[in-house]
């Protein structure tokens, strides 16, 4: 097997590990119980999801017709500038609108921040 | 009831827009060999602009961008119409374009077209209609 041949294996394998990432994003989605441990499948492991799908796909085009794409390169830095902070806002506007956490919740710090020490919260 | 504090929002704003904006004007250039063009980077700034909009608020962004957007219109179309129009000035046909190969210092050669000047006036035509429909929406109280 030649560099070319083991580039391209590396490419393939990137992909096919992207692909799988999205599926396991896609199956924390549709079985996490309340609005934040879904909002945190659907943010972090997509993420990674796109970053191994454009890296394989960057370099594919890079061994095999050697194109160097730059629009690549900027869509992977601008979707992990971009998705964690679409994550946190769409969590935030949750939280503010009081959405309920799922009944395995323990710890809930930002409501002692928010309307002070001790204070008793309703359900 | 607190006051919102958008720190996050406005810090990845202030570099995403940016990123935008270049974007913006890569895809205005490029229209001519590449997908591309006047409206997708019009379109593409327009968001830019409006990104800027929900993180900073209304009366900052009109600091920062002292445009009504709305005259960029008639100057989109006027340039659009003009790109047309001179081409009577050299005795040929309405939106006759040419081009042409020029030497630049760092770049070199470069071809050069006077479709890229439609294309200028699409792209602020674009902008124009964009924002102002939008903040013509977002003001509506």
């Amino acid at each position: 097997m030649n560099v070319s041949g083991i580039a391209e294996f590396i490419a393939a394998l990137l992909i096919l590990v992207g692909s799988m990432m999205a599926v396991v994003s896609a199956i924390g989605i549709i079985r996490f119980p309340d609005v934040y441990t879904r909002s945190h499948a659907a943010t972090k492991s997509s993420t990674l999801a796109v970053l191994l799908t454009l890296s394989g796909a960057f370099l594919l085009f890079w061994i095999n017709q050697s194109f160097v794409s730059v629009r690549i390169l900027l869509g992977i830095a601008f979707v992990f500038l971009t998705a964690p902070v679409s994550g946190h806002m769409i969590s935030r506007a949750a939280y503010r609108r009081k959405v309920k956490m799922s009944d395995t919740t323990v710890e809930d710090e930002l409501y002692d921040v928010l309307h002070g020490e001790g204070k008793e919260r309703e359900k | 009831m607190y006051k919102t504090n958008d720190l996050i929002l406005r810090t990845t704003t202030s570099l995403i827009a940016f990123m935008m904006l270049g974007f913006a004007i890569y895809l205005l250039i490029a229209g001519h060999n590449a997908p591309g063009g006047g409206f997708v980077g019009g379109l593409l700034t327009a968001g830019a602009v409006l990104l800027m909009y929900m993180a900073y608020g209304t009366e900052a962004v009109e600091k920062m961008i002292p445009i009504n957007f709305t005259t960029l219109v008639p100057i989109g179309l006027a340039v659009a119409v003009g790109t047309g129009v001179g081409s009577f000035i050299f005795n040929q046909p309405f939106l006759s374009h040419t081009f042409g190969y020029f030497t630049f210092p760092i770049f070199g050669e470069i071809e050069l077209a006077t479709a890229m000047l439609f294309d200028v006036g699409v792209y602020l035509t674009v902008v124009g209609v964009v924002m102002t429909i939008i903040l013509t929406i977002a003001n509506d109280r």
